[in-house]
């Protein structure tokens, strides 16, 4: 945490909508965020988004098309800066921070359509992921140095580590390009988990994905956070995955929450059901 | 015990490098030998100094997929202040060597031209794709017309009296520092983060790749090389002129890369020396020279560009052949 002073460091107490679980409930959650909005233009496209997530917990964003969703993640990530309200990570505000410093405070994100640097190797993919992880000078990766050599070693044998953890690593030295589609869903979220995350943004991880690779998916989820001991977050809008492995769901309609709680609470509430089946006529 | 076995990159690399040693070798043994004309010899220099050239603008066009049309005014930044140390320093320290003289001068050309790099970096780090090369094309047509109305670079009658000092050694020996730092970059931490900036900036930057920096790096160290084939340059002519390093001749640095395969260091070595000697082997047809040089350059687009004729060309090549042929044998080795 080179990017911010402890100093800088903000705690705020949880808010009482929070969607935390009770085994995090005692630590300080990993990302909060406080009447987070943002306008394009006259459009308000997310309002009063409050969301406070546990540091191990699975967290569902789900909602309609066009509620807003990716936009929440885009404004997480700093992709928008936003218009209103505060993004807490860790602690740490974010305003006003790069796409990069943001990676660097610990938030990692997968995208909606893949952008893997397909033209690159497998192996090649990760170890761009492990960019700030790799402490090689100029000169030194300009001379190829020992120092250089060690540096390019450790990261071989770490990306290799996390390739076999999903068991890629015989296919370290394909093109990223190549790769069948959930392969290529697999290597972003490699990818994303080689930046040394706090938190995982998965969005619509599943999205053309066969009911064995989703369910594949599913445990690969669960393994991350008890293997990391990290938060994910994920947009889906497979219901069986999200009901299956979310902890918390929040659903957003229009660029606002509607609803906020487990699972079981969130397939009862009326509010969400109008919002995806419509309401019951008279 | 097994070798250990070297990766395709680092293959590749040396193949660069045995290219430009073995062409160096074979020039030396020809002058020495007393077979090479002076015709021939005079083309020696430029060889290097567009070879250079289009291998720098390849690490901003092929690596960082910026388009740049303003790579020659980087030349013409170290091509004067090269030239004019050089005279400097001539008359201030005539004792000192040229073995120290030259490489000074090459090395404060390459330094002055890495900070208009990094100056027009700046004013463009906002713009992208058609806009960036446009205004790199602007900054190049005005410090062109800054530096002819100028008193002390000898304004549009040239600058005369910088030491020919360049020699064929001198210019191999920076385009081997060239290779070797843009192909050991380019496969470093630094190279990747580059490429990855290429291919998906906003993946890029979503795995914490600082975008600014690394345009930065690459436009400073692009200039900083073009200064220094700038200087080898004007060390090689008995007058300087500013209208060389016009949009024309930026416009045949991209040729060259665009030529050699963009991206690749070596297609672009290749291409440089051709581009280099193509006017001069076809002086012989006078009045068509021009005609002829711009239909071989379209039928060699034409041919680098198209998947069809490389597989042609790929299944009658002889290298393919041998290559085969050993795969073949292999093959036939195991079975038995």
């Amino acid at each position: 945490m080179a990017a911010v002073k402890p100093s800088e460091r903000i705690m705020v107490p949880l808010p009482s909508h929070s969607i935390v679980p009770i085994e995090d409930m005692h630590k300080a959650p990993v990302l909060q965020t406080h009447q987070l909005g943002i306008d394009f233009g006259g459009l308000t496209a997310v309002n009063n988004l409050n969301l406070a997530i546990g540091p191990t917990e699975i967290c569902g964003l789900i909602g309609p098309n066009g509620a807003g969703k990716t936009t929440v993640f885009n404004l997480l990530t700093n992709v928008y800066q936003p218009t209103r309200g505060t993004i807490l990570l860790d602690g740490y505000d974010t305003k006003g921070k790069s796409c990069d410093q943001v990676s660097k405070m610990g938030i990692a994100r997968t995208f909606q359509n893949i952008r893997l640097f397909g033209k690159m190797t497998v192996m090649d993919n990760v170890k761009i992921g492990m960019h700030n992880q790799l402490h090689t000078s100029f000169m030194s990766s300009v001379t190829h140095s020992f120092g250089y050599k060690k540096a390019e070693k450790q990261a071989y044998d770490k990306a290799k580590e996390l390739l076999d953890f999903f068991g890629m690593a015989d296919l370290r030295h394909h093109e990223a390009g190549s790769l069948p589609y959930g392969a290529q869903r697999r290597l972003e979220i490699i990818r994303a988990l080689a930046t040394n995350p706090k938190i995982l943004l998965l969005d619509e991880p599943a999205a053309g994905m066969n009911p064995s690779e989703t369910a594949e998916l599913m445990e690969n989820i669960r393994r991350i956070r008890d293997e990391f001991q990290i938060a994910v977050m994920l947009i889906e809008h497979d219901m069986n995955l999200v009901m299956g492995i979310c902890e918390g769901i929040c659903v957003l309609n229009y660029g606002e929450i509607i609803a906020k709680g487990t699972p079981d609470e969130i397939k009862a509430n009326p509010k969400v059901i109008e919002a995806y089946l419509g309401k019951k006529a008279d | 015990m097994k070798k250990p076995k070297l990766r395709k990159s680092t293959v590749n690399n040396l193949i660069t490098y045995a290219i430009v040693a073995l062409f160096y070798i074979v020039v030396t043994v020809m002058i020495q030998t007393g077979n090479a004309s002076r015709h021939m010899q005079s083309l020696l220099v430029p060889i290097c100094v567009n070879i250079v050239l289009a291998v720098s603008l390849n690490l901003v066009i092929g690596f960082l997929g910026e388009l740049s049309l303003g790579h020659a005014a980087f030349m013409s930044v170290g091509a004067y202040t090269g030239g004019l140390l050089s005279i400097f320093l001539k008359k201030a320290l005539p004792d000192l060597p040229v073995m120290v003289r030259f490489p000074l001068s090459i090395l404060a050309g390459g330094i002055l031209a890495a900070i208009f790099g990094a100056l027009v970096c700046v004013v463009v780090l906002r713009l992208k794709g058609d806009y960036l090369a446009i205004v790199t094309l602007a900054f190049g047509e005005i410090l062109r017309s800054i530096v002819i109305n100028l008193e002390f670079t000898g304004g549009a009658s040239g600058l005369k009296g910088v030491p020919q000092n360049a020699s064929f050694t001198y210019g191999i020996i920076l385009v081997f520092i060239t290779l070797f730092v843009i192909q050991n970059l380019a496969k470093s931490k630094h190279g990747r983060a580059i490429q990855a900036l290429r291919d998906n900036t906003i993946a890029a930057t979503s795995v914490g790749i600082n975008a600014t920096r690394y345009k930065l790096l690459v436009f400073t160290l692009a200039a900083f090389f073009a200064g220094m084939a700038g200087v080898l340059y004007s060390h090689n002519y008995s007058i300087l002129t500013a209208g060389t390093f016009d949009y024309n001749y930026s416009i045949e640095i991209l040729v060259m890369v665009v030529l050699g395969g963009i991206g690749s260091v070596r297609g672009s070595v290749i291409a440089a020396a051709l581009i280099a000697i193509l006017p001069e082997m076809l002086r012989s047809l006078q009045d068509y020279r021009m005609l002829i040089y711009a239909i071989v350059l379209i039928v060699m687009m034409l041919f680098t560009s198209n998947e069809q004729l490389k597989l042609m060309v790929a299944k009658y090549s002889p290298v393919n052949a041998v290559k085969n042929a050993l795969a073949a044998k292999k093959v036939k080795k195991e079975e038995n």
